[in-house]
């Protein structure tokens, strides 16, 4: 058994090495494939990135009073802690606003000096709030305009919630990533699937090469499973030769890429991606070209075993 | 040994391969078959090798009805038959040498009996000089040595030989036909079918002659009569 398995993969080997040219049409077409499939993996890194950048940037702004007190503010905000949709609550003093007022508008001499004569800080505190998913905003709000607790005796200490202008951009937005990214991924599977059957027909192409040979093998005695065996081996074995260019190849394309995309990407970095991330996508580019590769030979193979 | 009981083929386009053939056939004899182009001879291999079925009748190797064989089996049946052809069926990419392992390790045998026999049978067919050439850098004749290396690497009980010497020149035809008759002569059961006048008359053996898919003469010291 074992000198047979040993056969099954020493013939492999050497059918692949041999048959160059054929070898050589299979292992291109298998990275074609496989770079679509790295593609695939890396479109939908970009866009869940994004996406999560994004939301990330979404938060609300609560506003208060200029003669809001700061314990009532600092109540609030313990408030909002406290609940479990938020996940995080930043208090910004007046003066605070106001020094980042001023470095905002450092150019902007005549709101400086408008600001200087004015004499006083307009800017009231502020609460940025984070909510653990933008779904829960809405709520968020509605806690904060509904709780008479926090709207005290000496009247309304928030001026005003910032939510409520940004929600139609913030929704779009997050509409406009959600459909592309389900748009892209659609079209990126169907490029996988398609570069798939090309790969499955080129492997098929290349034993249909070799029918006569199988012909011989059988006459000569060969069970079905030892004549498949070398195939599907070297079947495997271009999978594998493919993923490896495939990797190869994403090596210099994600640094350039990484490189100009990242400003445009809010940092993400498809170079630093791809290190960090290059175990799962080594095995699953090898994994898809085995399995294509494998299954290719074996589909193709059978077609000529029947007697 | 060999026993084809009222074998009839009819091809799926309707005509007859074979019409009712009865013939028995002893171990150890060395039994030519001869007719026309279509007289049926590779039809009757095909029956022999199970490369394809009769439409009636049954075909017996040692009292097995081959027919009756699971596919699974057949393989195993098929290692009893070695089998030379008109156009060699090397297989291309493998070398003279690998090309007869492959009938040994398609057998399972050990690789140490392989690296033993192989060299050995490469010399009986006169080839020892060329073990690691492709049959594309071999003559014709050479090409056919290979293939009956190949088919006598397991010790068959018996050799079907469809046309061996087709291909041939006359003298690579002699040479062919003397390293058959060696093998007979060992104890091998020798089957081929031939167009060649001069190779089945000077074998002086069994002749069955066919013609329109029937047997129409069978003489033990037969002469190529057509």
């Amino acid at each position: 058994m074992w000198t047979m398995i040993k056969r099954v993969f020493t013939g492999g080997a050497k059918n692949f090495a041999r048959s160059g040219a054929v070898s050589f049409a299979t292992v291109l077409i298998m990275t074609v494939t496989l770079t679509i499939v790295g593609s695939l993996i890396f479109l939908s890194a970009i866009l869940t990135n994004t996406l999560a950048s994004l939301q990330d940037k979404v938060d609300v702004n609560v506003y208060f009073v200029t003669d809001a007190q700061e314990a009532d503010i600092l109540a609030i905000q313990d408030r909002l802690e406290s609940l479990p949709e938020v996940a995080s609550v930043e208090y910004t003093s007046r003066e605070d606003r106001l020094t980042e007022f001023r470095t905002r508008n450092e150019n902007d001499q005549l709101t400086i000096q408008a600001l200087d004569e004015l004499g006083t800080n307009p800017l009231g505190a502020a609460l940025a709030i984070k909510a653990t998913d933008p779904s829960q905003y809405g709520g968020i709000v509605e806690f904060l305009s509904e709780d008479s607790s926090i709207s005290p005796a000496g009247g309304p200490i928030i001026d005003s919630i910032n939510y409520f202008q940004n929600k139609a951009v913030i929704d779009r937005l997050t509409g406009a990533i959600d459909a592309t990214e389900k748009a892209g991924l659609a079209i990126v599977i169907l490029f996988a699937l398609a570069s798939t059957i090309i790969a499955l027909a080129t492997v098929r192409l290349a034993i249909y090469t070799a029918r006569d040979e199988i012909a011989v093998m059988r006459l000569v005695g060969a069970s079905n499973a030892y004549i498949r065996g070398p195939f599907i081996v070297a079947g495997v074995l271009a999978g594998l030769v493919a993923a490896l260019i495939a990797l190869a190849l994403f090596y210099p394309v994600t640094w350039y890429a990484g490189e100009t995309l990242s400003t445009w990407l809010g940092g993400f970095n498809l170079f630093t991606y791809y290190l960090s991330n290059f175990g799962m996508i080594f095995s699953i580019l090898a994994g898809t070209g085995i399995l294509v590769g494998a299954l290719a030979s074996w589909l193709a193979v059978r077609r000529y075993l029947r007697v | 040994m060999i026993y084809f009981d009222k074998v009839t083929k009819i091809h799926r386009d309707g005509t007859a391969g074979l019409e009712d053939v009865t013939i028995a056939i002893a171990p150890k004899e060395f039994v030519s078959i001869v007719g026309h182009s279509g007289a049926g001879k590779t039809t009757l291999l095909k029956m022999l090798l199970v490369e394809d079925r009769p439409t009636d009748g049954t075909v017996f190797f040692e009292s097995t009805d081959v027919h009756a064989l699971p596919k699974s089996k057949l393989h195993h049946y098929r290692r009893k038959i070695g089998m030379v052809f008109q156009d060699f069926r090397l297989i291309p990419n493998k070398t003279a040498y690998e090309n007869i392992a492959f009938a040994m390790e398609a057998a399972g045998r050990p690789q140490d009996e392989i690296e033993l026999d192989v060299p050995h049978i490469l010399d009986l067919v006169d080839l020892g000089g060329k073990a690691h050439h492709f049959p594309s850098q071999l003559s014709g004749g050479e090409q056919q040595r290979v293939a009956i290396g190949r088919a006598i690497i397991n010790q068959p009980d018996l050799i079907v030989a469809d046309e061996p010497t087709g291909n041939l020149d006359p003298v690579n035809t002699y040479e062919i036909m003397d390293i058959l008759k060696k093998i007979n002569e060992l104890g091998t059961t020798v089957l081929i079918t031939t167009h060649n006048k001069g190779v089945v008359d000077a074998m002086a053996r069994r002749v069955i002659t066919m013609d329109r898919g029937r047997v129409i003469r069978d003489d033990m010291q037969g002469q190529y009569i057509l």
